[in-house]
């Protein structure tokens, strides 16, 4: 069985409009309103061109621009068991999970995924907010476990992306359950000495933070980004008071000993490539343009089993 | 004073008459009102006997919570000898949402933790409903650490709303208190035994409930969200709790089902409430079962086979 699929070919065109809009619109940035041209967005990572605020991107697009030469190679995650509580609220869970793959155009809310990162071999896992809010459920959980095993297998550090409103309330305790089995992946890593860096995005919220989010040796987050156990409003709700300016955001979390750095999108590569090349003790990075990678040999990503 | 909850209204109607009529008869000696109360006392077994034949999960989220219930502190008076609490997580403070400490159960020494909810208004407010801030898990972590050093097996008493929503605790790292402490709870090389005596909130729980045996009091609840808080997310409307409720399969006997807890403890007719030491005792002999299952096992294989569980979750859903 080979777990990791077809090279995924950069799709320059198709990294935003695919969900969003035809690339010749415009776009109005969610933050300042400024009108920005859809092109120049996507090239600057989706952060904004007048007010740097960083917009939501996809999972395939984080990877696309993050990857060498937008080359990554996408691991398949084991299906977890479909709707196990038959749940049910105005919406039938399948039907919203449907949905959500539709609007999406992806399985489910996390992505994962084997390249080189500056020439850096690495394992990459990403949530996707744009599918029932990045939401963690089975799938998730499995995914994380997946990407463990294989940065295990392939003696690589992970990198995880995180973005969700929590855990996937239609999977009820099971989703709860993927706390402690995604703790599980990540002490898998730490026994196997490979780096572990969490990068968190907009918003990292509930169970997500206080589990795998949570764990990691290095904690990055984009600028301005949410991240909490509970919400703001809820908070609110709870004492009564207002909450002081820039509560629970990334550079207020930084300030309170709970991130080593905030750091901006557009450098986050370079970032992740310094330290992880440290951390596993390889020489610095070559810098200025890489020419692109030549494809993994066979050798490694075969499978051993 | 019996506190009754909403769907026990006619109940206390009965045992109410019943309290009057003996009331009377003590004032007037000439009355003669036995037959007449037992009469009634009958009546209100078999309500009783009939409204908690088939409680539906709201109503067994009510029980959970019921005031009258028994509480971490009194498990911990009842079941345990020499208990010493040992307080603090040596950063900032001791939490008294988190009760633990040193105690030895049926002679054998452990490590006891536990969510206390408080039995008055005032120690409700101390203890701060139940709800823990980092410290509290902060000092979880340290005594299941020291546990672990001296190896000693930990029993965790679960009955938490869930982790504390406040300014102060997010400033403290709440989430990332709730995550090691859990990594805690899968690291431990002695057995980990886990109780849901009441409600098991969320992540609040986890934390606690991450263990190689769990047992589920009869009417205890665990859950990834409040009915309520559920309710108000995914209908928009918070007083569609019991549709939620229903949905989230929440009750110890889905969960049972689930492959999520181990064994399901009885409690008395009417609720752990109505018999409280029947109910502390069956939770001590729960205990000591599980304790034995895992006397034999070494450090090694407690952490694997408790990995293993978690790994292994979730492969069974509900039957159609």
């Amino acid at each position: 069985m080979n777990w990791i699929t077809n090279y995924v070919r950069p799709r320059i065109n198709s990294i935003f409009s695919r969900r969003e809009m035809p690339e010749n619109l415009w776009t109005k940035c969610d933050s300042c309103g400024t009108m920005l041209f859809h092109r120049e967005v996507t090239d600057n990572l989706g952060v904004c061109t007048n007010c740097t605020h960083h917009m939501n991107i996809t999972p395939r697009a984080r990877f696309t621009a993050l990857f060498d030469g937008g080359i990554f190679s996408e691991i398949d995650v084991p299906e977890p068991t479909q709707d196990p509580l038959h749940f049910r609220d105005q919406k039938k869970y399948p039907d919203r999970l449907r949905a959500a793959q539709r609007a999406t155009g992806e399985k489910e809310a996390m992505l994962v995924a084997a390249g080189e990162i500056g020439r850096t071999p690495v394992v990459c896992a990403a949530q996707d907010f744009s599918f029932m809010a990045g939401s963690m459920g089975m799938y998730v959980g499995n995914a994380i476990i997946k990407a463990a095993q294989e940065a295990k297998r392939l003696k690589r550090p992970l990198i995880l992306f995180s973005a969700a409103g929590g855990a996937r309330m239609q999977e009820g305790i099971l989703s709860l359950m993927q706390m402690p089995r995604t703790t599980v992946a990540i002490q898998m890593l730490r026994e196997a000495g490979l780096p572990y860096i969490v990068v968190l995005t907009h918003p990292t919220t509930g169970g997500v933070t206080a589990s795998y989010a949570m764990l990691g040796d290095v904690q990055i987050a984009e600028p301005n980004a949410l991240i909490c156990f509970a919400g703001p409003r809820v908070i609110e709700q709870t004492i009564r008071e207002k909450l002081p300016e820039g509560f629970q955001r990334a550079e207020y979390l930084l300030e309170h000993g709970m991130l080593d750095r905030v750091t901006d999108r557009r450098q986050m590569r370079e970032e992740l490539t310094t330290i992880i090349r440290m951390l596993t003790g390889m020489p610095p990075a070559v810098q200025g343009d890489l020419p692109p990678p030549e494809p993994l040999p066979d050798t490694a990503i075969s499978d051993d089993t | 004073m019996t506190h009754y909850l909403d769907f026990e209204k006619p109940l206390a109607e009965i045992e109410g008459k019943a309290e009057e009529l003996r009331n009377m008869a003590r004032k007037n000696e000439e009355m003669h009102v036995e037959d007449e109360a037992a009469a009634l006392d009958r009546k209100a077994q078999d309500l009783l006997k009939d409204l908690y034949k088939k409680l539906t999960p709201w109503r067994k989220c009510q029980v959970a919570r019921h005031p009258d219930r028994p509480h971490c502190k009194d498990y911990i008076e009842a079941l345990f000898t020499e208990y010493t609490p040992l307080a603090g997580d040596r950063g900032f403070a001791d939490d008294d949402a988190v009760m633990g400490g040193l105690a030895r159960f049926n002679d054998q020494p452990v490590m006891v933790i536990g969510h206390e909810k408080g039995n008055d208004t005032q120690s409700r407010i101390e203890r701060n409903f139940g709800m823990a801030r980092p410290e509290g898990y902060r000092k979880a972590i340290r005594l299941m650490d020291m546990a672990d050093r001296f190896g000693l097996p930990v029993i965790t008493l679960v009955d938490t709303p869930g982790a504390y929503p406040g300014k102060g605790a997010e400033e403290r790292g709440q989430s990332e208190a709730i995550a090691r402490s859990t990594e805690k709870c899968l690291q431990i090389g002695v057995p980990l035994i886990s109780i849901i005596i009441g409600e098991g909130g969320s992540g609040g729980a986890v934390a606690f409930a991450t263990a190689n045996r769990l047992a589920m009091l009869e009417h205890s609840v665990y859950s990834v969200i409040s009915p309520e808080g559920c309710a108000s997310i995914l209908w928009k409307d918070a007083e569609k709790m019991r549709e939620a409720a229903e949905a989230l399969r929440l009750t110890a006997q889905d969960l049972l089902k689930l492959g999520i807890t181990d064994r399901v403890i009885a409690e008395p007719l009417g609720g752990a409430h109505r018999d409280r030491e029947a109910t502390i005792a069956a939770v001590g002999k729960t205990i000591a079962a599980m304790l034995d299952e895992m006397s034999d096992m070494k450090p090694k294989a407690l952490v694997k086979a408790r990995r293993d569980k978690f790994l292994n979750m979730g492969d069974k859903g509900l039957a159609a």
